[in-house]
């Protein structure tokens, strides 16, 4: 999550700097100390995620399995892929589980922002119990959603137990519904975070803009939902950007409440590639996987730094 | 519940494994968590730390599936177990062809393994080109359904005398409030059983042809209606069926709470722990009913090498124990497996252990365990489409059938 949030972070706080600097041409381009500080850091990025990634991609197209080798066979494993009942379903769900997810939690996070934002007591309570399910593992938290979702000991049973007999709510028992418990359960996760970055958002904005919109009569709910949100760009961006990056290798929720089951009905492609290359021992056929996971990725990361050079190109063109 | 249990034995894992194992310690990874299977286990490391020494250090880790997978990342990262469970098969060839297990031939030799250790084809699981690379400790069989007889009777039905018969009797079962098909829903459940009522329709020879030989020709022909028969008792099964482990479906049994679950043997375990009696409170009914057979499933263990020789010393020693007729008969009678050896004294066994060693006599009824045959990579495939199939009815027999034959064709 840390290296896909950091160029938002360098948008916030960096641009600005480099900005800054290039005006006086004569500083010296590398600063020693910041440079041995930051070693480490580089070394282990390109180690890690440019190696390994190179890595990835190559034993896609080898009939790798428990020990990588550099048998090429082309395309294959990608055609297996694409042919895989499973693997489309999972391409699917991931969609709908990303849309759903991101939608209600950044509409649900922005309201609870704009609730604690109305100056009310014990805000650091509310933003602690809003806060703390982030701090949970989503093994934890899925299995006891995972329970509550039991018909035979969770919610459903125990509506039936206070008198109504007929109510039904299980929605993990089901294919057509297992994956709008999945979300469910994500959700409660995903909002508290979402809450507590827009609301730093909402914070930031100048209060004389409230003045102004105040002066000029403007509703506050206009107010919040057409000046005040547009002018937290920064802050709706990370927040996305982190949910993103949690929708993609979504693994641990589905794992620990359904399985990927009914059937497959709520499998997910970073499901699809822990098992192949684990328990499948095929390597070759999750580094395909894993490489179409990644194709979003880069190109979510690539439209990010278009935007941002554009943002910059502004900028100079305004200095 | 026992997904809790996953997760403690995952972090005691990872626990384990990052502090260094003193000398004379050797840490076993298996997946035996179920009450019935910790008998069983716990007799092992019983009988190990009594030999003097050496100590047995557990590493339970629930579902065999991550299980394996520790074990081959840990072996993979250079910080092998000191032994670890699998199935026979295909699951630890690449291990073995890239020669890092340790090489149990001279004390197998010595022992005479080869000699007692019965049917042959519980050997050749272990016994690869002339060496023996790991132990089998028993055999487990798929092909049993166990049936409660308090349910039968409150349905007011005979007991099944075959597929055909239960599905005609599940109704009243389901009248009595009773539910007629206990399944759990994980894919190995479902393809499990998926694979007996397949045998039974087909009988041996034909599942041979088809998953040994590959006969698409024959798959073609005979799968529709395999998948024809078990849509059908999709209808017999409940709503909480999602998700749910095989020893919670068993207990649904064990309570009377539904008539019959087809599963393998070690669900006899769990009647044992809860003081069930076989033909009193549960029947077994080997399968198919009419000419029961026995597959030759089971669980081995593999012993990683190790650099320090006195590991290697009581990894051998374990071994041997494993063997061993007095503990081939304390560990089979808790865990609810046949021995794989016929010399040991099997007394304390039950009517249906009884049962699964007069079957096994017969070569002609063992079931060779499709895992022999099929590597993970295409068990899981049928796995995924077998609990596709079962979930989603609006997948036709004729996909699902197709399916099929396009996984056998591209099997490795």
């Amino acid at each position: 999550m840390t290296q896909i949030a950091e160029p938002g972070e360098r948008a916030a706080t960096g641009f600005a700097g480099t900005a800054a600097e290039r005006k006086p041409r004569t500083r010296k381009k590398f600063n020693i100390q910041s440079v041995l500080g930051t070693t480490p850091m580089i070394a282990t990025a390109i180690g890690v995620f440019v190696i390994c990634i190179i890595f990835s991609i190559i034993w896609s197209f080898t009939n790798s399995k428990l020990f990588p080798n550099f048998n090429f066979i082309g395309l294959a494993q990608y055609e297996r892929l694409w042919a895989n009942d499973r693997w489309n379903i999972s391409v699917r769900n991931l969609a709908v589980f990303g849309v759903l997810s991101i939608g209600i939690s950044m509409v649900f996070g922005y309201l609870l922002a704009v609730f604690m934002d109305q100056r009310i007591k014990q805000e650091d309570l509310f933003r602690s119990i809003f806060l703390y399910p982030f701090a949970m593992s989503l093994v934890v938290t899925g299995l006891v959603w995972q329970w509550m979702f039991d018909p035979n000991l969770g919610i459903q049973s125990a509506v039936r137990q206070l008198g109504w007999a007929n109510f039904e709510f299980a929605p993990l028992v089901k294919q057509e519904t297992a994956l709008y418990g999945l979300v469910l359960g994500g959700l409660w996760n995903g909002v508290g975070v979402t809450m507590a970055i827009l609301l730093a958002g909402l914070r930031g904005v100048d209060s004389e803009i409230w003045k102004a919109a105040k002066v000029d009569g403007i509703p506050t709910w206009k107010t919040y939902l057409f000046i005040v949100l547009p002018m937290m760009k920064g802050a709706v961006a990370t927040a996305f950007i982190l949910q993103m990056t949690g929708i993609v290798r979504v693994f641990d929720i589905v794992i620990a409440m359904t399985q990927g089951g009914p059937g497959v009905s709520t499998q997910m492609p970073a499901v699809y590639v822990i098992q192949h290359i684990t328990d499948r021992v095929n390597v070759g056929q999750g580094m395909a996987a894993a490489t179409m996971m990644l194709l979003p990725v880069i190109i979510l990361i690539g439209l990010q730094y278009l935007l941002q050079w554009n943002a910059q190109r502004k900028a100079r063109k305004a200095a | 519940m026992k997904s809790v249990v996953s997760v403690v034995a995952l972090v005691a894992a990872a626990l384990l494994g990052s502090t260094s194992v003193r000398a004379a310690d050797v840490e076993v990874i298996h997946w035996w968590t179920s009450g019935g299977e910790q008998a069983a286990v716990s007799v092992f490391a019983r009988e190990f730390d009594a030999l003097g020494g050496d100590k047995w250090v557990d590493t339970a880790i629930a579902g065999g599936e991550n299980a394996r997978s520790a074990t081959l990342q840990r072996i993979l990262g250079g910080d092998p177990p000191g032994a670890a469970q699998f199935n026979p098969g295909r699951q630890y060839e690449e291990l073995i062809a890239g020669n890092m297990l340790l090489d149990l031939t001279d004390l197998a030799t010595k022992e005479n393994w080869a000699g007692f250790i019965r049917p042959a084809s519980i050997s050749e699981a272990c016994l690869v080109d002339g060496h023996w690379w790991c132990v089998p400790v028993n055999i487990h069989s798929w092909n049993w359904a166990w049936a409660s007889v308090p349910a039968f009777e409150k349905a007011g039905v005979e007991l099944p005398t075959s597929f055909d018969d239960f599905l005609s009797k599940a109704p009243k079962l389901q009248e009595a409030g009773i539910i007629p098909f206990a399944i759990g829903g994980e894919s190995w459940q479902i393809n499990g059983a998926f694979g007996v009522i397949q045998t039974s329709l087909l009988g041996l020879e034909k599942r041979e042809k088809i998953l040994k030989d590959k006969d698409l020709e024959l798959a073609k022909a005979e799968m529709p209606a395999v998948f024809e028969k078990f849509r059908q008792f999709k209808q017999f099964s409940d709503a909480g069926s999602a998700n749910r482990n095989w020893n919670d479906t068993t207990n649904l049994v064990v309570t009377d709470q539904a008539g019959l679950q087809v599963m393998g043997d070690w669900a006899r375990g769990e009647f044992g722990v809860a003081g069930e009696k076989a033909g009193v409170d549960y029947a077994c009914l080997a399968l198919p009913i009419d000419h029961p057979t026995v597959s030759t499933g089971g669980d081995i263990f593999l012993f990683p090498k190790q650099s320090d020789p006195a590991v290697e010393a009581a990894q051998l020693k374990m071994a041997s124990m494993m063997v061993n007729p007095q503990v081939q008969a304390l560990f089979n009678n808790a865990k609810g497996s046949m021995p794989i050896r016929d010399d040991v004294d099997m007394s304390l066994a039950d009517d249906c252990m009884k049962r699964g060693l007069e079957i096994i006599k017969d070569p002609a009824n063992i079931a060779v365990d499709a895992g022999r045959w099929q590597s993970n990579d295409t068990t899981g495939q049928f796995n995924d489409l077998v609990a596709q199939f079962w979930a989603d009815d609006a997948m036709t027999v004729e996909a699902a059938a197709e399916q099929y034959v396009t996984i056998l064709q591209n099997a490795d």
